[in-house]
């Protein structure tokens, strides 16, 4: 009946996962019951859990990449205390099961579940408004995608209290990932909920090409898309192409652990250099998948608190289409101790090589941009600098890895784990951050506290630092990655101070937290009543903050890039328009159900339960169809109505002359 | 201000310009969809060139096991490769009926394709059941996973594809041929062409090459 | 930003200390050689690098809005030279790389022997769930997370695994190669000087791979043809049963030898990890109609 689902699955004799569990599972009981108790459950089915709002989807994907960043970091500092105290003899305080999960669950969730949703996040939040535009083209499908994407974040958390996660690292190789080494739930749970939000993923890289490409402002031509639309639109189509490698990966590998085939097997036949292959022809992309937004995020911040355009814009797009293609070139850098030939792996360094020219020529045009700008230090600005200096060293140690004999000896050392946190936290989550400070304001009309973001700017700078120098030298040192515990004891400074690292980084996030808190008390007095808190320069400035439904009463006409900045200077912006009606996508719960029921069918799937799985699929494929059925709904605003809303959000903004 | 000279300087809105393809604004919503469908076509593509690659890697692993040549018979894939092709030809004719707003010739065309698709169907499904009754089936060699995973996925497709022309079908006899439902059998049609796409794939690499 | 200076410090503090272990520490031509290459590459970057974090804090600090001395140009500056100058700098740097990494990817293919006066001592490396199996061919023994060798003379491994993917590496000889199962990987290394150099799995390979340590012991040539008659006069052999003892999951194992070895031995562990038990062989009844039907 509940196929191996059995009360065994519930880790009873292992205190850490069971407290974890319970403490998690009080507090989102506790969450329920007080919007239970408050009423707040229409408001949030209305508004939320249905909305198909570009802003309001980027909103629930960011705050689903912060949960889930504390969920990684947790991970983190577990991992940094354990390999801080089992030198030597000592086996510390988590046994290699457990180190093991832990290990895999924290690669997975800081990829797929906190660094994907921030960037997502973010490119839903700012595209369609960067565009000039009312949403993205697919506003439903949208929501699907989100949703999916928090189905399989809940179920990497719940194989923390029902059954256990996978024990293969987050690559999951095969054999090791192959029934007979990992019989158990681990690797099921790690394969359907990256099949699941995968697929979600999948979804917003369609949904987003087709937005870039097909819906701009009237006179938004390419060239004059902001250069986040740029790196959005090549992160998107990397996504298209990139991440249906991986679900076939998963799917062949599904098809042995679930069918007995010889895909990726020792026997039968089955070749694990393909899955390896196969995994990083998707890994590599996704690496830049990750950064390039970011690199979109930090062109608008130095250009904006430079006050200055963008130096070299037509660089800046040329750089970043060339990592768009370079990046589907180099796969085979993250494997050149598998024994392929001295030809192949020259090709593929060189080719890896190569992608520090665009990288080198972006950082040199945010450099340019500074020279003889005003730099104004805001939070985002600050993490833009510390990350021009973080990235630049991050990149010499890629390039370090991507010369095939240096990568004999520091493959899969501490120090190559240094270096892909060196360009992730350096880039993407300093990006995730620049972006959340400097579009807060434009999302809920108030800024941000500086003084606590920049407390948190230094911490995770220090702290980042602090954890990972150690790294680097340890990795020279000889130090390989995924130690459960530590075979010299000559050893244990250098893993202090990376603890201490990481005690720092938590400091930076207590700061995090305090800002948003500190923030929120203060929000009157912190009211962006202009739309425009920064002076900015792209047309998500031109709209009230936080927008309307809407985003723009009447589409903008774009003459130029940095539309906006052109509109102010000529004085356009004060001009009120005829207004017209408006048709706006209704509110969906299609994204919402069928996730729901994608849910069940994963879950089912772990546990072999097939007649749930019957029932989950066939009911999610009910609920795509009864949507596909429906004939598009629209909700309409009529011009008055508009006309009433702008000029009352307008009012403040009047006496701007 | 580091454009180029063309966009350097704030020119008159261009009028001539195509709605969605630079300065014309938002293009259409048949525009959109088609192109959106279109990119997911894409993406699926990238996923059978895995799936090909995957065989084309595994193709001489036979474990022991049954090869392609003793295995293929030319004579059903010939079929199979009719049925297909015919299928897109009606379904050709299906979405010009459709356009041309004829729902009844569009029906008959529905119903030539759908009955095609399931004949395709039932000897693919025939020709799987025969060889696992032999005991080649998936799990005997990688060869045979990565064949039956490669032109299984291709079938589900083609089964996903028949289910969806059935309900679209059923849209249309409830609605009529109005915007949203021709939208629809747009990327329906789209769907079903890519589909003949990866079978002539599938012909080419698995069956004329793998029967030699 | 003041911790990014550490790194060099850190880097520089590491090698000169003379760490004990470790790649800053060859102990054999490939590994000299790769620490250059890494020296070398660190350097010509650095040319780059050094400046550019430089430039920025710079910048940074003499742009910021509070700072009247500095003399600002909003309209924005665009030049078409600097822009040229932007693409060229990394390009040629990159340039300059590839030849390194061409040169340097072919001198130092792990399958090019080593050339030397002394003949080449062949050894075979099986990674095993959680311990390391070497067997010496020639000599007819075996040992278990222990690696003798002889000093000056080019040691040929010939790798595989019995189980999962692994990574044999000991830092201080030089280059590291997989261990997969049913294939064969090829390493040349060898060791200068008599000496004790740590060595390990560097692919996560299940839950004993903390333990999946040994201990590569370089010796004299002397030593090691008597190190080598010592084997050969005590202890078990290793024959299809003692193998299959021995290819059972354990962990933290420690070191053990064998006086003898089936011939052969290696081959037959690839053929028996490439076909599982009961599916080789398996019922395959001929095809109802031959050939191309």
């Amino acid at each position: 009946m509940l196929g191996r689902l059995t009360w065994a699955a519930i880790p009873f004799n292992e205190p850490i996962p069971l407290l974890t569990g319970a403490v998690v599972i009080i507090v989102i009981l506790a969450a329920l019951g007080l919007v239970t108790i408050k009423g707040w459950w229409p408001y949030l089915w209305r508004e939320w859990i249905t909305s198909v709002d570009h802003k309001r989807i980027g909103v629930m994907y960011v705050v689903l990449g912060l949960v889930m960043l504390l969920r990684g970091f947790a991970d983190a500092i577990m991992m940094r205390t354990q390999q801080a105290l089992a030198i030597g003899d000592a086996q510390g305080y988590l046994p290699p099961e457990h180190y093991d999960q832990i290990f895999s669950a924290h690669g997975v969730i800081m990829i797929f579940f906190v660094a994907m949703p921030l960037v997502i996040g973010l490119m839903n939040v700012v595209v369609p408004l960067q565009l000039g535009v009312r949403d993205v083209a697919f506003p439903t499908l949208n929501s699907v995608s989100f949703w999916l994407t928090a189905t399989g974040a809940l179920l990497v958390n719940a194989s923390l209290v029902i059954g256990n996660f996978a024990r293969t690292s987050w690559w999951n190789y095969p054999p090791l990932s192959e029934l007979t080494f990992s019989p158990g739930v681990g690797v099921d749970y790690y394969l359907w909920s990256l099949q699941i939000s995968g697929i979600g993923t999948l979804l917003t890289g369609v949904n987003f090409v087709a937005t870039i490409l097909k819906l701009r402002a009237p006179g938004m031509t390419y060239f004059r898309m902001p250069v986040f639309c740029w790196t959005a639109l090549a992160t998107n189509m990397m996504i298209v192409a990139a991440f249906p490698i991986l679900t076939a990966t998963f799917m062949m590998l599904l098809l042995d652990r679930y069918l007995g085939m010889h895909f990726f097997t020792n026997d039968g036949g089955g070749n694990q250099m393909m899955y390896v292959n196969l995994f990083w022809a998707w890994g590599h992309p996704e690496v830049y998948i990750l950064v390039l937004p970011a690199f979109g995020v930090y062109s608008e911040v130095v250009a904006t608190f430079s006050g200055k355009a963008l130096f070299s814009y037509r660089s800046m797009v040329l750089a970043t289409l060339g990592i768009c293609v370079l990046s589907l070139m180099v796969w085979l850098h993250h494997f050149f101790t598998m024994g392929a030939g001295a030809d192949v792996n020259a090709f593929f360094g060189m080719m890896s090589s190569i992608i520090a020219v665009p990288t080198g020529v972006k950082i040199f045009n945010w450099l340019f941009t500074m020279y003889r700008g005003r730099v104004v230090y805001t939070t985002s600005m600050l993490y833009s600098v510390g990350f021009m200096i973080t990235f630049v060293i991050g990149g010499l140690t890629g390039v370090l890895l991507a010369v095939p004999p240096v990568d004999f000896v520091l493959h899969n050392s501490a120090f190559l784990v240094a270096h892909f946190h060196n360009v992730i936290i350096g880039g993407v989550v300093f990006g995730a951050f620049a972006g959340y400070n400097y579009w807060f304001p434009k999302v809920f009309g108030f800024t941000l506290d500086d003084r606590w973001g920049k407390a948190g700017f230094w911490c995770w700078l220090g702290g980042f630092w602090l954890a990972f120098t150690p790294l680097y030298v340890l990795g020279l040192m000889g130090m390989t990655r995924r130690l459960q515990h530590i075979p010299d004891p000559s050893w244990r400074p250098l893993l202090l101070v990376a603890e201490l690292g990481a005690v720092v980084i938590f400091c930076g996030i207590l700061c995090q937290i305090a800002q948003l808190y500190v923030s929120i008390r203060t929000r009157e007095r912190r009211r962006d009543l202009t739309g425009d808190p920064w002076n900015g320069r792209t047309l998500e400035w031109a709209t009230a903050s936080p927008p309307p439904a809407y985003n723009f009463a009447v589409l903008p006409q774009v003459e130029t890039i940095d539309a906006f900045w052109y509109m102010k200077r000529t004085g356009r912006t004060r001009i009120e328009p005829a207004y017209e009606t408006i048709e706006m996508p209704r509110n969906s719960a299609t994204g919402f159900v069928t996730a729901f029921f994608a849910t069940i069918t994963g879950f089912a799937l772990i546990w072999h339960i097939w007649w749930m799985v019957i029932v989950g699929f066939l009911a999610a494929a009910v609920t795509v169809l009864v949507a596909g059925w429906s004939d598009p709904r629209e909700r309409e605003i009529s011009a008055e109505e508009i006309a009433r809303l702008e000029r009352a959000r307008l009012g403040p903004r009047q006496p701007a002359e | 201000m580091s454009m180029a000279a063309i966009d350097t300087a704030p020119t008159a809105v261009r009028t001539e310009l195509v709605p969605g393809r630079g300065g014309g604004g938002p293009a259409s919503k048949r525009t959109v969809v088609a192109y959106g469908f279109w990119i997911f076509i894409l993406s699926d593509i990238v996923m059978f060139s895995c799936l090909f690659a995957a065989y084309a890697v595994l193709s001489g692993n036979t474990a022991g096991g049954p090869s392609g040549r003793e295995l293929f018979n030319l004579h059903n894939v010939f079929a199979e490769t009719m049925c297909l092709l015919l299928s897109s030809y009606t379904c050709g004719l299906g979405a010009l009926s459709a356009e041309r707003r004829e729902p009844m010739r569009f029906m008959l065309f529905a119903a030539v394709t759908f009955v095609l698709g399931a004949a395709f169907l039932f000897i693919e499904v025939s020709e799987f059941a025969g060889m696992v009754a032999r005991g080649a089936g998936p799990g005997r060699s990688a060869f045979l996973s990565s064949f039956f995973t490669l032109v299984g996925t291709h079938g589900a497709h083609v089964t996903g594809g028949l289910i969806w022309l059935v309900y679209l079908v059923a849209q249309v006899v409830a609605k009529g041929l109005r915007p949203a439902v021709l939208r629809r059998l747009l990327c329906w049609s789209l769907f079903w062409h890519a589909l003949d796409i990866v079978w002539i794939g599938v012909l080419t690499l698995v069956y004329l090459m793998g029967a030699r | 930003m003041r911790h990014a200076a550490l790194v060099p410090v850190l880097v520089g503090v590491a090698t000169l200390g003379g760490c004990s272990e470790g790649i800053l520490d060859p102990r054999g031509p490939i590994a000299s050689a790769e620490r250059l290459l890494l020296i070398n590459s660190t350097a010509i970057m650095l040319v780059v690098v050094f400046p550019v974090v430089l430039a920025t804090l710079a910048f940074a600090w003499w742009y910021r809005a509070s700072n009247p001395r500095a003399s600002r140009q909003p309209a924005g500056d665009y030049e078409g030279r600097i822009e040229f100058v932007t693409w060229s700098i990394p390009a040629l740097i990159v340039i300059l790389l590839s030849g390194v990494i061409w040169i340097g990817s072919h001198q130092l293919d792990p399958r090019v022997p080593i050339a030397a006066k002394a003949k080449p001592l062949r050894i075979d490396v099986v990674a095993l769930d959680w311990k390391w199996l070497f067997i010496y061919p020639d000599q007819g023994i075996a040992a278990v997370n222990e690696l003798v060798m002889p000093a000056g003379t080019p040691v040929t491994f010939r790798l595989t695994s019995a189980t999962v993917m692994n990574s044999f590496f000991i830092p201080q000889l030089g280059s590291q190669v997989y261990a997969m199962g049913g294939m064969t990987t090829h390493l040349n290394l060898l060791a200068d000087a008599p000496g004790e150099y740590p060595g390990f799995s560097a692919m996560y390979s299940g839950d004993g791979f903390s333990d999946m340590r040994f201990v590569a012991k370089a010796v004299p040539v002397a030593d090691f043809d008597a190190w080598v008659k010592e084997v050969r006069s005590a202890g078990p052999g290793l024959d299809a049963q003692a193998y299959g003892a021995l290819a059972k999951p354990s962990t933290a194992v420690p070191p053990a030898t064998y006086r003898s070895v089936e011939p052969d031995l290696f081959q037959h562990i690839i053929d028996e990890t490439v076909s599982a038990p009961g599916k080789a062989g398996a019922a395959w009844r001929p095809p109802l109609q031959k050939g191309r039907g």
